[in-house]
């Protein structure tokens, strides 16, 4: 077997392990599920939930090299519990995998990492907050000043981030709703991030500056059973607002819009459905899918009506369970960059 | 038309069904042991297979712990933080009611060959995997770890005495709490991760492929099992050749009456074709059923062989693979297509009105005798050829099928030089006659006599080169275990307790330092050692100075092994670099038999000052009684009784691995030795019908029927004598290019041949033997003779 077999097995429960389970509330195999007007208390939160079935931290950058050439990056660290329990040693059920990736405007890097969870492999502590597996990590003295820091066969980065304004919390105060069913997770973010490091690069290190975009989420079951994937956008406009939005397709055709709508001083709107509307303009052929990696978005609230480019078509993620994922440019309405996610399209 | 001229085919085989008997058995025979022994060989290759996959062996370079027998898994962590891809690995042996069980324990998450050593090709269900201990084993081992209190999933992908289980299992079964047994590294890795010395200093790296690909180790064994089963094929075939031969020319009248019934010409190669190829397959059919009963019944001596000498688990139960029974079939095609193919040439250049001759294939024309010899000559030459300049393991190959083919082909020669010789020397008119027909019967019998050169020849030869490396291996033995006590510390730390212990209790403690290293780029096991006279007086050197182990002693030279004298292109006098500045000079090659790795030894100290972190575990010791030394350490000192091993158990142990290998090759010698003597059943029962009109005459004169019956016998008796005793010349040839050819470039090291006179001459028994049995029959019917036959020959009746 295959660690690709072994990460659908892993993963698939977290995209649709709604299966066979009802709405909200319900206790999945012991698992916890998120009730709404949840109560966070940090630095705890920032720190894994063992008793929820997945979990992620989850950061994005645009940055900006010397000479003006645009970059991206990825650096992700999930958790899978294969039961809701702590446990120690090779026996802990609480399973890590992570995902890094750089972005150029012709090449895409990736590498990924696995752990068991009870060995020191891999694992987050929230004060001092660090989430690390392997060699990467993650980590700061507090949530608002961190290092990253990732590898791979061809690439490295070491980055600073220091936040410029508050936590934003998605849907109602964190608790962000993922279909008509009432599947929803815990959703929070840190989109002021201003990042400076160094990318090591094939051709060598390239100093760059930028801003970084950091999700977490956590929940047992995220997408409901007729959700086959989703196409998730975080941009930053230049006049200081930022957008979140993501649509579900479903397998009728249908989607499940959502977004948050984020002031330049950290104040959010959550949309509502039809306030998102997000529609592929131009699809790219990538090794042999035809995935759209141009999109109109428009959010008709904040008159927002803008096109969204990829910077690098090809930013296929071919991990385990592959995806596509890189930067964007924003133009129209309002100009700006971003981070596209889009998985199902295998 | 089509129809008709098949009837017309078949009817030759009903009229003669001992020949149709005579073709598909030989076919049978030759397909039998051919595939038989690919059944072994390809069941203990995906032994081999389904363990390095699982460990990785081979593909990957490993991290091995420099002193103690496992890591800390605290290193294992330290890597993994630093970035180095690694994969743990818990390795050991499980006393399961008195059989040992290796148990396997590997991380699928982080193993590099992830998980694909078990589920049969099948994805295993990993969260179920992880979530409950489990382990994978084939049906053998699955019994026995039953009461382990874990699940047991039966895998037939699993090598024999094997358990693939999840590290966490394997650290709980084998009390390992924490400790791993090697690490795996990924041939990736990602940039900038630090030197492997900064974090895990105590680790040694071993690359890929050295010292634990069990496959090529065994290889010298299945080669013999190859060469055997290639050989016993040949003779089969030349069965085949014979019988197809006798066949064809029987029909040439009915191709001519087919032929001039208006079947066309193509027609009739067509139908003859076809009807060969029903035969191999028939033939060939039965021959893989019978294959598979002699694999099923050697390969537990096969299996115990292997792991005996090598250490390999080898299941012990045979698995039907496609791959051998297709092959079985093929080649018992291939061969018919070879044995029959000069004989359809023959139909279809032969003229549409020429005469049918009956009896022309036994009576070769001498043109075609000639043609023989002169094609024989060119093989012997170009093997000779071979022999003083070919290089390379293929021409080895190709220099043994010239000598083989040319050696067979010369034989009618040989045996009608002889004959004639006997024939000179007679003196009695009845003698006269009997050499005069015995050189008649020569060309009709030859095709069998061949069979029975090769099949002694191969005898001699395998024969000669099993014991030659017994006998060498012995001598190895004696020379290397020449302590009578070997001990091993339980751990580094009690490495000191136990030489302060030892030191008045032994005359001399020769303490085993190794390390794995390079050297002239070539992985070798470097050894330090505590010059003895041990050493001295024991070791044998292939080549050395005369002052080889003074030199060694002084710390101004070092001796290598044969291997990596051989790949390293070193001999005495050239010089080695040690690393650093530290470069001496070659004083000595040895002989070191079955180790596939260079190896290479330098003097204690020298070692010490190289690798300063080496703490020996292992000693030999000189005593001159080792009873009460066991007894002490065991008492007084507290080891346990495991880790101390006398030179006597070793040596057991060892010739009772060789006992092994004589069941297999004996089973062998004696498979071949009956093929040959069929043949030579089967020839003798064909002339015997013919030669009546022959015999007759010689009966008119007054000699009696049971008279002729017994210079049947002695006729028999004499040609076998005379094959055997061109076989072991033959069979001489063939060990040596097996010894010196064929297995330098295989393995690196050349084998002295040693020769045993009394072996050959049990061999000619066996094969006088068989040919008297094989003659008996056919005598017998001659001698029952009714007269009224004999007297139909002058009556023109017959």
């Amino acid at each position: 077997m295959n660690v690709r077999a072994l990460v659908f097995l892993l993963c698939l429960p977290a995209m649709a392990w709604a299966q066979g389970f009802g709405g909200l509330g319900t206790q999945a195999d012991g698992f916890t599920t998120p009730r709404p007007n949840p109560v966070f208390d940090f630095p705890q939160d920032h720190g894994p939930h063992p008793d929820y079935r997945i979990e992620w931290w989850y950061l994005t950058a645009n940055m900006t090299g010397p000479d003006g050439a645009e970059y991206g990056l990825q650096w992700t660290l999930f958790r899978s519990a294969l039961a809701p329990e702590v446990g120690v040693g090779w026996t802990s059920p609480q399973i890590y995998f992570g995902h890094a990736a750089v972005s150029t405007k012709d090449a895409h890097y990736v590498s990924e990492r696995f752990a068991r969870g009870g060995i020191g492999q891999a694992g987050v502590t929230p004060a001092p907050f660090e989430a690390w597996i392997d060699d990467w990590h993650l980590k700061g003295d507090n949530f608002d000043t961190m290092q990253m820091h990732a590898t791979g066969p061809e690439f490295a980065y070491d980055v600073t981030l220091d936040a410029q304004g508050p936590l934003v919390f998605h849907g109602d105060g964190g608790f962000s709703v993922k279909s008509a069913k009432g599947q929803a997770s815990y959703y929070y973010s840190q989109p002021f991030y201003d990042l400076s490091g160094t990318l090591t690069l094939p051709d060598g290190p390239v100093p760059v500056t930028g801003t970084a975009w950091l999700d977490r989420e956590w929940s047992s079951q995220p997408l409901a059973d007729d959700q086959s994937g989703w196409d998730w956008f975080s941009l930053s406009f230049e006049d200081g607002n930022k957008l979140m939005g993501f649509r579900l397709r479903q397998t009728d055709g249908t989607f499940f819009a959502s977004g948050t709508w984020i002031a330049p001083d950290g104040t959010p709107t959550a949309l509502r459905p039809d306030d998102f509307i997000a529609s592929p303009m131009a699809l790219s052929d990538v090794g042999g899918r035809d995935v759209p990696t141009t999109w109109r978005v428009q959010v008709p609230r904040f008159n927002v009506d803008v096109t969204t480019t990829a910077l690098n078509p090809q930013a296929w993620m071919a991990v385990s369970l592959p995806y596509w994922e890189g930067p964007v440019t924003v133009q129209g309405s309002h100009t700006g960059r971003g981070y596209l996610e889009m998985t199902g399209y295998e | 038309m089509t129809a008709a001229g098949f009837h017309a085919l078949w009817s030759h085989w009903r009229r003669n069904p001992l020949q149709l008997f005579t073709l598909v058995a030989g076919l049978a025979l030759a397909t039998a042991l051919w595939s038989g022994v690919q059944a072994v060989n390809a069941e203990a290759r995906a032994s081999y297979g389904a363990a390095a996959a699982t460990l990785g062996e081979g593909q990957f370079d490993q991290l091995l712990p420099a002193q103690s027998d496992t890591i800390a898994q605290a290193d294992y962590i330290a890597l993994r933080r630093a970035g180095w891809q690694v994969g743990p690995v818990v390795d050991g042996r499980l006393d399961a009611d008195g059989t040992q069980i290796r148990i396997l324990g590997i991380d699928p998450l982080t193993a590099p060959n992830g998980f694909d050593a078990v589920g049969e090709g099948q994805p295993v269900d990993l969260v179920d995997f992880l979530s409950k201990p489990t382990v994978f084993a084939n049906a053998d081992t699955a019994d026995l770890l039953k009461g382990l209190g874990v699940r047991v999933i039966e895998d037939a992908g699993v090598a024999s005495g094997m358990a693939i289980t999840d590290v966490s299992v394997a650290q709980d079964v084998l009390s390992l709490p924490g400790q791993l047994s090697r690490l795996v590294i990924a041939n990736q890795q990602p940039l900038g991760v630090p030197p492997l010395a900064d974090v895990v200093p105590n680790l040694t790296r071993v690359a890929a492929q050295s010292g634990t690909d069990v496959a090529r180790l065994t290889d010298s064994f299945h080669l013999n099992l190859t060469a055997f089963g290639l050989l016993s094929f040949a003779v089969g075939i030349f069965i085949v050749h014979g019988t197809i031969g006798l066949a064809f020319e029987q029909r040439r009248s009915m191709v001519r009456t087919l032929r001039a019934l208006g079947m066309p010409l193509r027609r009739v190669m067509v139908l003859m074709g076809v009807e060969l190829i029903v035969l191999a397959l028939i033939g060939g059919g039965v021959g893989v059923v019978m294959g598979y009963l002699i694999a099923a019944a050697l390969l537990p001596d096969v299996a115990a062989t292997l792991k005996g000498l090598y250490g390999a688990d080898v299941s012990g139960t045979l698995q039907l693979r496609p791959s051998w029974w297709i092959s079985g079939l093929l080649i018992s095609v291939a061969g018919t297509g070879v044995a029959a193919i000069g004989s359809l040439m023959q139909v279809a250049r032969m003229p549409l009105l020429a005469s049918a001759r009956p009896q022309a294939w036994l009576t070769a024309s001498s043109a075609r005798r000639i043609l023989h010899v002169a094609i024989s000559g060119l093989l012997l030459a170009v093997a000779v050829a071979l022999g003083v300049w070919g290089k390379g393991l293929v021409l080895g190959f190709v220099m043994l099928g010239a000598l083989l083919i040319g050696a067979a082909l010369a034989l009618p020669l040989i045996l009608d030089v002889a004959l004639r010789l006997g024939q000179a020397r007679a003196r009695h008119v009845i003698w006269e006659w009997f050499w005069a027909d015995t050189r008649q019967q020569l060309p009709g019998l030859s095709l069998a006599l061949m069979a029975l050169l090769l099949a002694m020849a191969a005898n001699v030869g395998v024969s000669t080169m099993v014991s030659s490396f017994r006998l060498t291996f012995v001598g190895f033995l004696d020379q290397r275990l020449a302590s009578e006590l070997y001990v091993t510390a339980q751990t580094p730390a009690q490495s000191e307790a136990l030489q302060a212990f030892l030191k008045p209790q032994v005359r001399v403690i020769l303490p085993v330092l190794s390390v794995q290293t390079d050297l002239a780029g070539l992985p070798t096991d470097l050894y330090g050692a505590r010059i003895d006279s041990t050493h001295r007086d024991n070791w044998a050197f292939l080549e050395a100075r005369s002052d080889a182990w003074d030199s060694v002693d002084t710390g101004r030279g070092i001796i290598i092994n044969e291997q990596l004298a051989r790949r390293a292109g070193l001999w005495v006098g050239d010089d080695v670099s040690l690393g650093g500045s530290r470069i001496l000079p070659v004083v000595g090659i040895y002989g070191d038999y079955g180790n596939p790795i260079g190896q290479a030894i330098v003097q204690e100290d020298l070692f010490n000052a190289l690798h300063p972190n080496q703490i020996p575990t292992r000693f030999g010791l000189r005593t001159d009684t080792p009873d009460s030394v066991r007894k002490a350490l065991i008492d007084d000192f507290g080891l346990p009784e495991a880790n101390i091993i006398d030179q006597a158990g070793i040596k057991a142990f060892s010739l009772s691995i060789f006992e092994r290998t004589f069941t297999v090759t004996g089973a062998l010698n004696v498979l071949t030795l009956a093929v040959a003597g069929f043949a030579i059943f089967m020839s003798l029962l064909t002339l015997a019908s013919m030669r009546v009109p022959q015999l007759a005459p010689a009966w008119a004169l007054g000699l009696t029927r049971r008279k002729l019956g017994q210079l049947e016998l002695t006729r028999a008796a004499i040609l076998a004598v005379l094959t055997a005793t061109a076989a072991i010349p033959l069979g001489l040839a063939l060990a040596w290019v097996l010894l010196a050819v064929v297995n330098v470039e295989a393995f690196g090291w050349k084998l002295p041949m040693y020769v045993f006179p009394a072996a050959y001459a049990k061999l000619c028994g066996f094969a006088l033997l068989a040919a008297i049995v094989a003659a008996l029959w056919p005598a017998l019917r001659l001698a029952r003779t009714p007269p009224t036959d004999l007297l139909k020959v002058f009556a023109n009746e017959r």
